[in-house]
């Protein structure tokens, strides 16, 4: 039986941990690397640090913070961010990273998964997917946010599982940053369409949003704002999850 | 001395980490000289068991490795680095492993995803319960162990298993038999229940 996991987010720019509301409107939320050792301490299941300066400013991750933060944690580790070639993927890796985020490059560039798959193995390639809704139609989007694709998120959630990637990272920016709880109706869509597992995010911002997205066929939960800012601890987290009888490490 | 093989494979830094994180200071080597002479040995290890099986032959770590082994000195395999231990692998049939242990290695026949990737409860067997590297990691209870593998142990002798996961199938996730530990899982990522295991290890004195 495997676990459900609990996922802190650090989005990092400019060398610090930030986090905003709608992928925009951010502010400070602290040094990567004290942020993943405190997270690690109370025992993350994982650790997701995204670049989110490096796709629009054409910046190659980070991988110094990335080699540092890898030295400070001991979980499974996912860098996102920039990624554009197999040669970025490896490079993260090789800092440190576990796992590969890819989201404006895999859109752009599909064939880079099946590349990335083969080079690393499918358990290595995170796919990331932003979806916004509207006119009732769920979009995904690209470059941070700032620009619309013509894919609708559930079919391209489905492409991406079979060009080979390992997990899905779905991202509601309509939700990021307000606390209202995940978009459980495209977690739920996203969930029963593929079969690898699929991490809900955006938009936690209490402990019974996490339980929500599970029950939604979430198999994992990424948050951010609860963990940084709103007071909630990873293991008051676990106990309330575990209380309402989903499996999660002790 | 507590040494980590490297015999060209990734993840060896977070071992040392790992290790480093209980209190026990360890050597990389690629020197079969070295590795004869650890009083503890790891061989870790992501990736290829035909790649790894010929790394090992061609640099000579392989023969250090049995040697230490036959000697009684505590030796741990992780996860590729385990399934080195068995004589064969259905990952590379033709390949010849250092057949430390009696056994094979098969990929999961699950109508899941493979690989199995995940934090998976670990059940510790009877022996693995008594095991005196293990006793002071389970104190007879399961716990999670971070999992990435497609393919695993099979058709042990029932007393070297000590410990199992279930993926639609129950399989060996934690084996050994005398001084020899291996473990399908990766204790570098398991967070606390991984060092404490290393520590374990690292204390053992077989």
């Amino acid at each position: 039986m495997l676990a459900r996991r609990i996922i802190p987010c650090l989005d990092v720019a400019g060398g610090r941990v930030v986090k905003g509301v709608h992928f925009a409107a951010l502010r400070d939320a602290g040094d990567p690397v004290e942020q993943a050792a405190r997270y690690d301490a109370e025992g993350a299941d994982e650790l997701v640090f995204l670049d989110i300066s490096a796709s629009p400013e054409a910046r190659r991750t980070t991988l110094e913070m990335v080699g540092r933060v890898a030295e400070a944690i001991f979980v499974p580790f996912t860098v996102g961010g920039g990624i554009r070639a197999v040669a970025d993927a490896g490079a993260a890796l090789r800092a440190g990273a576990d796992k590969i985020a890819v989201n404006t490059a895999a859109v752009r560039d599909p064939d880079l998964v099946p590349r990335l798959a083969e080079s690393f193995g499918s358990q290595c390639v995170v796919a990331a997917v932003d979806v916004k809704r509207s006119d009732g139609r769920s979009t995904v989007m690209v470059n941070g946010g700032r620009e619309a694709t013509p894919l609708e998120a559930v079919e391209w959630i489905r492409r991406l599982e079979a060009l080979g990637a390992g997990e899905i990272l779905l991202t509601s920016m309509d939700r990021d940053g307000t606390g209202e709880g995940y978009d459980l109706p495209l977690v739920r869509a996203a969930s029963a369409a593929v079969g690898i597992p699929v991490i809900a995010s955006g938009g936690a911002g209490r402990l019974e949003h996490l339980a929500e997205a599970f029950e939604a066929g979430a198999h994992g939960v990424l948050a951010a704002t609860i963990f940084h800012y709103q007071g909630s601890s990873l293991p008051e987290a676990r106990a309330f999850l575990r209380a309402r009888g989903y499996p999660v490490r002790p | 001395m507590i040494v980590v093989v490297d015999y060209g494979v990734n993840n060896l830094a977070s071992v040392v980490r790992a290790l480093a994180a209980g209190g026990h200071p360890a050597a990389l080597t690629t020197d079969p000289d070295e590795v004869r002479r650890a009083d503890h040995l790891v061989m870790p290890g992501v990736g290829n068991f035909g790649q790894a099986s010929r790394t090992l032959a061609a640099t000579g770590l392989g023969d250090a490795v049995r040697d230490v082994a036959a000697r009684g000195q505590a030796v741990l395999g992780i996860c590729l680095g385990l399934q080195l231990f068995f004589a064969a692998s259905a990952e590379a049939p033709d390949a010849r492993g250092l057949g430390i242990l009696d056994g094979t290695v098969v990929r999961f026949d699950v109508a899941r995803p493979v690989p199995h990737v995940g934090w998976a409860r670990v059940e510790p067997t009877a022996a693995g319960r008594r095991h005196p590297a293990l006793q002071p990691v389970f104190r007879g209870e399961p716990r999670f162990f971070y999992h990435v593998h497609s393919y695993h142990p099979a058709g042990l002798p029932p007393d070297d298993v000590l410990a199992t996961g279930d993926y639609d199938a129950v399989f060996p996730t934690l084996v050994g038999r005398d001084n020899v530990l291996g473990a399908q899982f990766h204790p570098e990522k398991s967070q606390r229940a991984g060092i404490e295991l290393l520590d374990a290890f690292a204390r053992w004195r077989p």
